[in-house]
């Protein structure tokens, strides 16, 4: 990652702003002209984190193509809470077909547009954990395998959260869904299945993958302008906490998405052409725990019978993320308890 | 229109769908109370002044500061900064270095010849000051500033009070000095110097004056019996003080004592130093730990060669040997005497046990109350007679210059309402900004500018300055440490992490306001706000 260092004490650089920054090293986010590509009276639940990665990618895509994109949407939350006729919340040019099949649509669109001579307009597709891990997934590796000209954005909220919080295969191990109920010696979702998206998007060789959370705006907007100056398959798969289906308060979700980061669960790097070219530092190692009390579908590991023995597991997998990825730098505090929540 | 079964709008933007019906709390921009400001004995909006100072306007910045203390440059030298000890910079690396930059601004108006703002339309009335140290000038200030007509009489030759004569010029320039105070000489103040007010009362009558202000000070050093053979010379400190500070230092001998632990054994000790003693001990019956003076100074007393004698008083002074008894501390921490006794070669011996007020100007005014050698007052600085108010060392508080100048503040607002026949409105306190009503993620890691300390073997023989002033580079950064607690400095959090686009940018310098149309009342803002700035409230039902 290139981030230029801003001298500036303040705030550094974690805020969304600042009135003494200049322009270039505030993030698309602070400006009073930002798209908005997703407007006012959506129905998202309050505290929705997929909304605010929408805008915020989608936004920082529109400031990258001078306002030539098309964004091609799977069915899911985004979809259903965006559109319910005869409303539409979405200021771009967007476009639904199916649940399954916004990679190709978005591969068919790019085509168009090649085909019409139109090569400014850029094509974007997004989906939840859903459309993109199970429903969509045979479309996808397609688009990554013929190195499709489209930023294809994952909005990983962990579970079919719409219909109901159901498990996908981006549900982690322990939690509780509608459909891995906590009873029985392992409760919640198994251990050792799911699938790992970005590191099947990046076993396809694509010239870009990168991965993000909403709590560190500078670098979504880094990453969504780094993938639009690449042309072909790129993936960008982005954490955002469901305060519904994780059972979080509405005001938590950007504190739980930086936990996720934080303690190694969801590691935050970026790579190209199959190889991480950067990861984002752990600021102040967390443990496990942290993360997991603040939601009510890990509530059973912490009940009247506590689970320190999967606590301990999941922080295994939080400790191989930190090893796999170098997220633990000598610039990491040990903050174990000094993680201050206003 | 017709629309299809179960659709109530319209076909168009979602904007008709106003969710902020969903809310059952909303979110309300604050501004609470910063720790510094709370901790300033003088009034400061430290947080408002060091705002403006982040974006590099000094002048806006200084104007805000003399708004309630006319002597940045004289405070950002001597002030003991209760604002960085309470500063919640502190828990994160270091506190902000307020004091640096006030002295900054201070010397940059100086430089620029800033004035002071102009005073009000004359209303006619007559205040007498007795005093010209920081509570008399302070309370002229303000006065002036309200449009009364000031005298102001002092018993020495020069204005400053203690800041001329308690203060050594090598902490306080006196060219620093003379130009604040000339400043707030300059707004138009009838000045009578080297005359002692012996009857207060009689004075008043005499000038026709509204209300008079005792700003007196505690100029008397405290003696304690000592038995001492007639060569040894023994002095208080404040009056060698005074003496040095008059251009007649007395003769002190290449050995001297100095007995007490307060800051002025520390400046008594220094200030021999300069004058040529080898050897400058302090003497002090409890520890380290225990002593009142600021840790600051004795740092720089210890690093210019002055040592120190803990748990140790002093029994007797005869023929060049000072007879010390040393103490132990009991489970309550007071000293006790053990019965040992050393030797300690001196040729003088300056006590810094204390300082008493001289009240005697009060003779006349009977009722005035007089509780263990101070005055007593009131919250609006009055005392128990009619128009009489006091401030500064001369009534019960921490006797320092800053407590002097909110003293100084505190009394033209009382005189003021006093003489207009008004009520005295003080406006309601902001919630405190404590540490944990901010999300400190968002603040950098920073460390804290130092001060260039003059080297130390400079400072042995010269009175020059000690503490050096910061530059402007140093000046920004400082200033931009500040953490802002309570109060928006448009870091445009809000504006960004809102789901709902529903926070309203005003613009630079105006804030931000919420869209209650859209607000679903989720609470991000709240907090995610670095700076605590934003709180929730039950809606309106």
């Amino acid at each position: 990652m290139t981030r230029k260092p801003v001298h500036f004490y303040q705030v550094g650089s974690f805020a969304v702003g600042n009135r003494l920054l200049d322009d270039e090293n505030r993030t698309v986010q602070s400006n009073p002209n930002r798209t908005n590509s997703i407007d006012s009276g959506h129905r998202a639940c309050q505290g929705c984190g997929e909304v605010l990665g929408a805008r915020y990618a989608l936004d920082a895509a529109m400031r990258a193509s001078n306002g030539q994109l098309v964004a091609v949407n799977a069915t899911g939350c985004l979809e259903v809470f965006s559109t319910p006729y005869p409303e539409t919340s979405w200021r771009i040019a967007w476009l639904h077909s199916l649940f399954g099949n916004a990679p190709a649509v978005a591969t068919g669109v790019a085509a168009a547009m090649r085909v019409k001579g139109k090569s400014e307009v850029r094509v974007v597709a997004q989906a939840g954990d859903g459309g993109t891990v199970d429903i969509g997934f045979g479309c996808l590796s397609g688009m990554f395998e013929r190195n499709d000209d489209v930023l294809f954005i994952c909005y990983d909220n962990q579970g079919y959260m719409n219909t109901g919080v159901q498990r996908s295969a981006a549900t982690p191990p322990a939690a509780r869904t509608a459909t891995t109920v906590t009873a029985g010696p392992e409760p919640g979702n198994v251990f050792g299945q799911g699938k790992d998206l970005p590191r099947i998007a990046m076993a396809h060789d694509i010239p870009y993958v990168a991965t993000a959370t909403v709590a560190d705006l500078h670098d979504l907007e880094q990453k969504v302008e780094r993938a639009m100056e690449i042309h072909g398959a790129r993936y960008l798969h982005v954490l955002v906490p469901c305060p519904l289906g994780w059972g979080s308060a509405s005001d938590e979700t950007i504190h739980i998405a930086r936990l996720a980061k934080e303690t190694g669960l969801f590691p935050v790097f970026e790579a190209e052409h199959g190889k991480v070219t950067g990861v984002s530092p752990i600021r102040r190692r967390t443990p496990v725990e942290e993360y997991l009390k603040l939601q009510r579908r890990y509530a059973h590991l912490f009940g009247p019978t506590p689970r320190p023995d999967i606590v301990a597991r999941l922080q295994e997998i939080a400790d191989e993320n930190i090893a796999r990825y170098g997220l633990v730098t000598n610039d990491t505090e040990d903050s174990v308890s000094t993680e201050v929540t206003a | 229109m017709e629309t299809p079964f179960a659709i109530t709008l319209d076909a168009g933007t979602s904007r008709a769908n106003h969710t902020g019906s969903w809310r059952i709390e909303r979110p309300l921009y604050v501004d609470r109370l910063p720790p510094c400001n709370n901790a300033c004995p003088a009034g400061e909006d430290i947080q408002g002044w060091l705002y403006e100072a982040e974006s590099g306007n000094y002048e806006a910045a200084w104007r805000k500061l003399v708004a309630v203390n006319p002597f940045p440059s004289i405070m950002g030298r001597i002030c003991f900064h209760p604002c960085e000890t309470a500063c919640n910079r502190v828990q994160v690396d270091d506190a902000v270095g307020i004091n640096a930059v006030e002295r900054f601004l201070g010397d940059l108006a100086i430089e620029h010849g800033w004035a002071l703002p102009a005073t009000a339309l004359d209303t006619g009335k007559r205040i007498l000051v007795v005093g010209a140290g920081p509570a008399g000038l302070s309370a002229t200030y303000h006065l002036r500033r309200l449009g009364h007509q000031v005298r102001l009489v002092d018993s020495a030759e020069q204005l400053g009070g203690m800041m001329r004569y308690g203060i050594p010029a090598y902490r306080l320039p006196r060219a620093t000095l003379d130009a604040e105070i000339a400043r707030v000489v300059g707004v138009g103040v009838e000045v009578v110097v080297g005359h002692v007010v012996h009857d207060i009362e009689a004075e008043r009558r005499a000038g026709k004056f509204d209300a008079v202000f005792l700003a007196v000070g505690a100029q008397i050093g405290r003696r304690v019996d000592i038995p001492a053979g007639d060569s040894s010379k023994v002095i208080d400190a404040v009056s060698f003080l005074h003496q040095v500070a008059a251009g007649d230092p007395p003769l002190l001998g290449r050995r001297v004592a100095v007995y007490g632990g307060g800051d002025t054994a520390l400046d008594a000790a220094r200030t021999a130093r300069r004058l040529g003693a080898t050897d400058a001990v302090i003497i002090y019956r409890r520890n380290r730990e225990r002593m009142p003076a600021h840790g600051e100074e004795l740092e720089q007393a210890l690093g210019e060669g002055v040592t120190m004698r803990w748990l140790s008083t002093v029994d007797r002074f005869e023929d060049g040997r000072l007879v010390l008894e040393t103490m132990r501390l009991s489970d309550q921490g007071f000293p006790e005497p053990t019965g040992e006794y050393e030797e300690l070669d001196a040729d003088s011996l300056l006590l810094a046990l204390g300082q008493d007020t001289d009240l005697s100007l009060l003779n006349g005014a009977h009722d005035v109350v007089v509780n263990d050698g101070v005055v007593e007052v009131q919250s609006t600085m009055m005392t128990n007679v009619d128009g009489v108010f006091a401030g500064g060392d001369a009534v019960p508080a921490d006797r320092t210059a800053t407590v002097a100048v909110g003293h100084g503040k505190r009394a033209a607002r009382g005189i003021d309402a006093y003489v207009m026949g008004t009520a005295l409105e003080s406006a309601p306190k902001h919630e405190l900004a404590t540490f944990e009503k901010l999300n400190t993620w968002y603040y950098s890691e920073a460390p804290r500018t130092q001060r260039p300390e003059l080297e130390r073997i400079r400072r042995q023989t010269n009175f020059e300055e000690v503490v050096g002033g910061l530059t402007e580079e140093n000046a920004l950064f400082e200033a931009r440490r500040c953490l802002s607690c309570g109060n928006c400095f448009e870091c445009d959090n809000c504006f960004g992490v809102c789901p709902d686009n529903a926070v309203i940018k005003l613009g630079d310098g105006q804030r931000y306001q919420f869209d209650f149309d859209f607000c679903k009342g989720c609470g991000i803002c709240v907090k995610e706000c670095p700076c605590g700035a934003i709180t929730m409230v039950p809606e309106r039902t």
